[in-house]
């Protein structure tokens, strides 16, 4: 799988949790730039993306993350193993 | 069942036209999402569940300090949410000697917890039991050491079902199923406890919600109370009219055992006071004969309330149906293996529910259990009589045919009725009145056991429990009546309602007589009476009004003075 291709599937899942179709991610995003995402949001979206790569993160990672694009990479990082 | 980010969109939508209940929430980890979910789920119920989240942890000042926001939210309910894993850690920190104690100290916490919050609300409680976690000291051995972390949870568990049968507003949420339904890894997700201190995943959050919003839905009148079943291939394997008797499958060979098994699940819920009903496409005597003569059903014609087989479409069958025993569509289910009835019905009848069974009949009753169908918040010994019941007035309408005239009909029937102030011992069937009657109750005023137990002897309060008799049977306390002093002239009816099975028997003039008389001995000059409408209380719009009261602005007056016994043909017992 592509960066890009994770970057789309999670802004999806952005949307949807989320609930705001206006929410347009690049690797720079952080959670500063998006309204919603506070800290409670952020597990949901991390759930959300555990299921729709069929991955796990560790307790760690889930707080290591300074943007997008480290998101991504680590998503990419387990889809690709 | 719904994903949380859905219960979560209902948040955004509009909420004005349901029932508002006040609840306060109370857990010792996060509960942010908790409460989000259950007023979402509360939403798909007709429930505007307006929620005060203690802070974090803080179960104890809330409900030990006088002047806290609990009692000033003054919450109709109060929901106690102690994870499993804070139980383990106040565990942990024990010395060992006092391991064996730890249950008994807990629930004695919990009582304190239950007094002084029943000391200052009238407030029902609910309360979140522990879902198990082995923590694997001791193995298979922790069975048999008390001082052990399993078994101390387990007694508590235990313990908690006592205290609660004990007790008319404590009640358990059994979250603890859920988790044996679904597993601890998907009740449970570390990352999530360790990154929000929230012990419930985010798939768990749905099933607690749902279960949840059903313990408070049937204390609000939300109640399944009739089960319709039809016959082939739902009650036993294949086709009567084609198989014949012998070759049905039903009994204690292969996929037989999961007939049977279901049917004996169909018999305990008859045993707790579901009615049963049959409808299905069959010739009528064809599709009684396994009922009466095959020797493996479990069920027999006695346990079926309405026996519907026929050739007509199935919807207008469950109307039938639905006009002999008088409930409301929505506490109704059909079960049925084919999924173009099913679809027929859902088309036809709104408000039923009809499970999307699943295809092998072998996963029938597994499926039902995780539905939660037949959630209750109270339980009567006249439950299990409602059967028998409903057989009767099958009967007695069969009478009533035979007679031209409705006075001499009304005659025959022999009725007399017992009539009684509130005491102990109709209490409960009162409070069950109170929650279960929707279309005869004039006001739709919810009373709960302990508010019943208040109303004995208060002042200025006068309380009637009417039952009723005939030549058929005992219909048992079928009508309630509560009358309030709103000044010297004027006795106020706070509540009317009747059980819908005694229609049509002029019980209404009986009760009314009775009424008017000791208003008229204590010096009443009138009976003040309202009708307040809800979306199933349409049958009594024009009660008053057909009684003889006279309107006066929302209200209805009906004057003491010169009052003519209205005719009925019940005798007081």
């Amino acid at each position: 799988m592509e960066k890009n291709e994770v970057l789309k599937k999670v802004n999806d899942i952005f949307i949807d949790v989320l609930d705001n179709e206006d929410i347009v991610l690049s690797y720079e995003t952080t959670a500063k730039d998006i309204e919603e995402w506070d800290s409670l949001n952020h597990i949901q979206l991390i759930v959300a993306i555990e299921k729709k790569f069929k991955i796990r993160f560790t307790t760690l990672e889930i707080q290591a993350w300074k943007n997008v694009g480290e998101m991504a990479d680590s998503i990419l990082a387990k889809v690709n193993t | 069942m719904k994903l949380f980010s859905d219960l979560k969109k209902n948040l955004k939508k509009d909420f004005s036209s349901l029932r508002p209940i006040k609840v306060a929430l109370m857990g010792d980890t996060a509960t942010q999402f908790l409460t989000l979910a259950l007023r979402g789920a509360g939403y798909d119920s007709g429930f505007d569940l307006q929620i005060f989240e203690a802070d974090f942890n803080q179960i104890e000042r809330q409900v030990f300090d006088p002047t806290s926001e609990l009692y000033e939210f003054a919450p109709e309910l109060v929901i106690i949410f102690q994870a499993s894993h804070k139980l383990v850690a106040k565990y942990n920190k024990l010395k060992p000697e006092q391991y064996s104690s730890f249950a008994e100290s807990q629930l004695a916490q919990i009582e304190n917890l239950y007094t002084s919050i029943n000391n200052k609300l009238r407030a029902k409680i609910i309360f979140y039991n522990y879902p198990e976690i082995d923590d694997a000291i001791f193995g298979n051995y922790a069975n048999k050491i008390e001082s052990s972390f399993l078994f101390q949870q387990r007694k508590l568990n235990n313990e908690l079902m006592t205290y609660a049968s004990k007790l008319s507003n404590f009640y358990i949420c059994d979250i603890s199923s859920i988790q044996n339904q679904i597993g601890k890894t998907a009740m449970f997700q570390t990352s999530v406890y360790f990154n929000t201190e929230m012990v419930l995943s985010i798939d768990a959050l749905p099933l607690v919600a749902a279960r949840t919003i059903s313990l408070i839905g049937s204390m609000y009148g939300k109640l399944k109370k009739c089960l319709i079943i039809d016959l082939d291939n739902t009650m036993w394997g294949g086709i009567i009219g084609d198989d014949g008797i012998e070759n049905i499958q039903i009994g204690s060979l292969g996929i037989g055992k999961a007939f049977s098994e279901f049917q004996y699940w169909v018999k305990k819920l008859k045993n707790r006071g579901i009615i049963i009903a049959v409808c299905s496409k069959n010739t009528e005597s064809v599709a009684k004969e396994p009922f009466e003569k095959h020797p493996d059903m479990v069920l027999r014609l006695d346990d079926i309330a309405v026996f519907m087989a026929n050739w007509n479409n199935k919807a207008d069958n469950i109307k039938l149906i639905q006009q002999i025993l008088n409930i409301g569509f929505d506490s109704m289910v059909f079960l049925d293996d084919n999924p173009f009835e099913r679809n027929m019905v859902r088309e036809n009848i709104a408000d039923i529910l009809v499970p999307e069974l699943p295809e092998d009949p072998g996963d029938y009753l597994e499926y039902l259990y995780t539905l939660n169908l037949f959630e209750t918040s109270s339980f009567s010994n006249e439950d299990g009589e409602r059967t028998k019941l409903y057989q009767v007035e099958a009967k007695r309408a069969a009478l009533q045919t035979s007679y031209t005239n409705e006075d001499e009909f009304l005659k025959s029937l022999n009725m007399t009725s017992v009539v009684e102030p509130f005491n102990k011992f109709n209490t409960p069937r009162v409070a069950q009145l109170s929650q279960r009657s929707n279309q005869f109750n004039l006001r739709t005023v919810r009373y709960t056991e302990p508010d019943i137990e208040d109303l004995i002897g208060q002042n200025g309060v006068f309380t009637y429990a009417f039952t009723l008799e005939d030549q058929f049977g005992d219909n048992g306390l079928i009508s309630v009546i509560i009358l309030k002093h709103e000044n010297n002239e004027t006795l106020f009816i706070d509540t009317w309602l009747m059980s819908c099975r005694v229609l049509k028997r002029g019980m209404e003039n009986f009760i009314l007589n009775t009424i008017v008389n000791f208003a008229h001995t204590e010096g009443y000059k009138y009976l003040k009476g309202e009708y307040i409408a809800t979306a199933k209380n349409e049958m009594v719009k024009d009660h008053y009004k057909n009684l003889g009261f006279k309107p006066d602005s929302n209200y209805w007056l009906l004057s003491t003075d010169n009052y003519q016994n209205k005719k009925c043909f019940i005798n007081k017992k």
